[in-house]
């Protein structure tokens, strides 16, 4: 199994009726790298990140994650796949607002059985996320930095392969930030997984593998300038 | 799907507001369709039992439908009487149970004046199987004795004891004073329980009674004067009843009506007709049912209503479930989850609502049954939905179902166009 977590090849991308966001012409990211991705705002992380997780389509070129044609899965084979592989960390709000924390950490393996069954003890992880003891709390009555590491436990339980995290830190203060990155390197770690961590934060950029930056190797944006 | 659900019902939980408003909304139009219905099925059969356990009404050949209304309504008048003889003949019978005669023609005040005899006390029923009761008095025992309907004794605030003076015809509410029975007065003997019947707006006397009024009467004219008879001469024994209007007639089994129909309706001695009533009270009611239909318009256009409201609550709220929506994609719910987690939503509401809606009927009519009876006569069934109400339940199940695809498919549009960037 040594196909790259993440291969694209001549991609390009457009919202239905916008400007070309992405043109890269290869990226690679191999299996259990640790990658740092930033660039200026509006350059097209998110965007790239849709792509990985399959939920935008529509782009030429070609993108395999694991291996897989992700242009090949059709419909819900592509929902199944990131709900089974992939582990997606957003900016902030991350959690469903009228699930309890528990629930909101076991709705992935819920909604995909395949992920289910790989889905190891949800207090353990959550033990080493330090919200054990927050499990039937509703998630509403959570801290910011709480709730971030609810994101991690979910997007971590399963062990998927790839884990993919949008400025997940970036409603957080120092300490709490260290903390969280400690939790996620170590976490992805024991279940080796590939980690593509999105951030402003280039202070961030020194614990990683290596650091990406978009605008170098996206080529759409070098058109444009920067607003 | 069972997650789908507890998320769909979790979801519907923690906007709890809105989530009550809308259920009520569609519970409260859902009972008013249902009460419709129960008052609808009511009306039928309130009209349908208007007399029940009668197997025949028989009176002078003519109109089947005018048979049924001087006999039962007490609308219109008959042609013909028929003669006593006749009457005495179907009476002694041998497939005949019990018959209850009737002779109309005179009034008081507007109400109308029934001879009738004993009979009419004991066997009339209504309602399947209720009968008449006294709220005072009893049923008259001498020739001028009267028993008024429970709205005749409340409309003209009579009591037991009071004189009352009946007069001839029934030109409505006109008491012509040459037509007066003046010189023969009723002493009200008794006063019935309300029916919800016309029973309750007639007057009764005893077939005597009729006679004694117009003894001295010739050719349908007052007697000339000096040839009145006075009350005091009268005696129940001397006074020979001659002719009837009609009679209520109920065969010893059922099986011998359709027999005994056939025969009075060729009977030779005199021209006669024999209706089964629930046949002509249906014909009736069709004619006169068209206000149902009204009725239902209205009420469908209430569910319109309450439907609409749940569309218009669940499309406000998904703007701010936009971020909801990006996170459960993400975790890998496609958009055909993402549909049917709405649908779900909207089929919870409805199905909430129709419950709502009869839970709250059937308190409503359980509460109100007695008063709506008291008030407006109409007695409302407390049971199950009818067939139209199961009919009217699945439809709005099945709507609120169909409705839900609609901010379902917005969800779905913008699940498409936001892919994972959360909008606020
Ligand atoms: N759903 C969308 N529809 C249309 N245009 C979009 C959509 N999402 C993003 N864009 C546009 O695509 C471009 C890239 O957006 P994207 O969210 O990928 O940027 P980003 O690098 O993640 O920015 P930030 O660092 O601010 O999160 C922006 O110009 C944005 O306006
Ligand atoms: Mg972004």
């Amino acid at each position: 199994m040594s196909a790259p977590a993440v291969l694209l090849r001549d991609v390009r991308f457009r919202y239905r009726s916008g400007p070309e966001i992405l043109d890269i012409p290869e990226l690679t990211i191999v299996r259990g790298e640790r990658v740092f991705l930033f660039g200026p705002s509006g350059s097209g992380k998110t965007t790239l990140l849709g792509l990985l997780a399959g939920v935008l389509a529509g782009y030429t070129g070609s993108v395999e994650v694991l291996g897989q044609d992700m242009a090949k899965l059709r419909g819900s084979a592509r929902d199944a796949f990131r709900g089974t592989h992939i582990g997606y960390i957003f900016q902030q709000f991350n959690l469903i607002p009228y699930l309890t924390v528990r629930e909101n950490i076991t709705l992935p393996g819920r909604l995909q059985p395949a992920r289910g069954k790989q889905a190891g003890d949800v207090t353990a992880v959550a033990q080493r996320l330090g919200i054990a003891s927050l499990l039937e709390r509703g998630v509403t009555e959570l801290s910011v930095g709480q709730q971030q590491r609810v994101a991690a436990a979910r997007a971590l339980l399963g062990g998927p392969e790839l884990l993919i995290a949008d400025e997940p830190t970036s409603a957080l203060d120092f300490d709490h930030r260290e903390r969280f990155l400690e939790l996620l390197f170590e976490n992805c770690a024991l279940t080796n997984s590939t980690l593509l961590f999105v951030s402003h934060d280039r202070s961030l950029a020194g614990k990683f593998d290596r650091q990406l930056s978009l605008v170098d190797f996206n080529r759409a944006q070098r058109q444009e300038p920067a607003a | 799907m069972i997650v789908l659900l507890s998320l769909a019902w979790k979801s519907l939980r923690n906007r709890l507001l809105t989530t009550s408003l809308t259920v009520l909304s569609i519970g409260l139009s859902m009972a008013l369709l249902l009460g419709v219905e129960n008052v609808r099925v009511g009306a039928r059969e309130s009209f349908a039992n208007t007399i029940s356990q009668t197997d025949l009404i028989v009176g002078a050949r003519g109109g089947s439908l005018q048979l049924l209304l001087y006999s039962v309504f007490r609308i219109g008048q008959a042609t013909n009487n028929i003669s006593y003889e006749s009457y005495q003949h179907w009476k002694n019978h041998p497939a005949v149970a019990w018959t209850i005669p009737y002779s109309l023609g005179d009034s008081h005040r507007g109400f109308r004046v029934v001879g009738t005899t004993e009979d009419f006390y004991q066997h009339l029923r209504f309602r399947r199987d209720r009968r008449l009761e006294f709220d005072a008095g009893r049923s008259p025992q001498g020739v001028f004795d009267v028993v008024l309907g429970s709205d005749v004794a409340a409309a003209l605030n009579y009591k037991l004891g009071d004189k009352i003076v009946i007069s001839h015809g029934v030109a409505a509410g006109r008491g012509i004073a040459d037509n007066d029975h003046a010189d023969k007065p009723f002493t009200v003997s008794g006063i019935l329980k309300k029916t919800a019947t016309p029973v309750d707006r007639s007057l009764y006397i005893q077939l005597e009674g009729i006679s004694a009024v117009h003894i001295d009467w010739a050719d349908g004219a007052p007697p000339m004067p000096g040839e009145e008879v006075p009350a005091s001469k009268i005696a129940k024994e001397n006074m020979k009843v001659e002719q009837i209007t009609s009679f209520l007639l109920r065969c010893k089994t059922r099986i011998a009506t359709l027999q005994l129909q056939r025969e009075i309706n060729t009977y030779k001695e005199e021209a006669m007709q024999a209706i089964i009533p629930g046949v002509t009270l249906q014909e009736l009611w069709r004619t006169i049912g068209y206000a149902e239909d009204a009725l239902q318009v209205v009420t469908i256009f209430v569910i319109l209503v309450g439907l609409l409201g749940m569309l218009v609550s669940l499309y406000t709220s998904l703007n701010e479930r936009r971020r909801e929506m990006a996170i459960l994609r993400a975790i890998g719910a496609g958009p055909g989850k993402i549909i049917a987690l709405l649908v779900l939503e909207s089929g919870l509401l409805a199905l909430a609502g129709c419950v709502v809606g009869v839970v709250m009927i059937y308190g409503l009519s359980f509460a109100f049954q007695p008063v709506i009876e008291q008030q407006f006569g109409l007695y409302v069934p407390v049971q199950p939905p009818t067939p139209a109400g199961w009919l009217y339940l699945g439809t709005v199940l099945l709507a609120g179902i169909l409705i839900g695809f609609v901010p379902a498919w917005k969800a779905y549009r913008n699940t498409l166009a936001d892919g994972l960037s959360i909008r606020v």
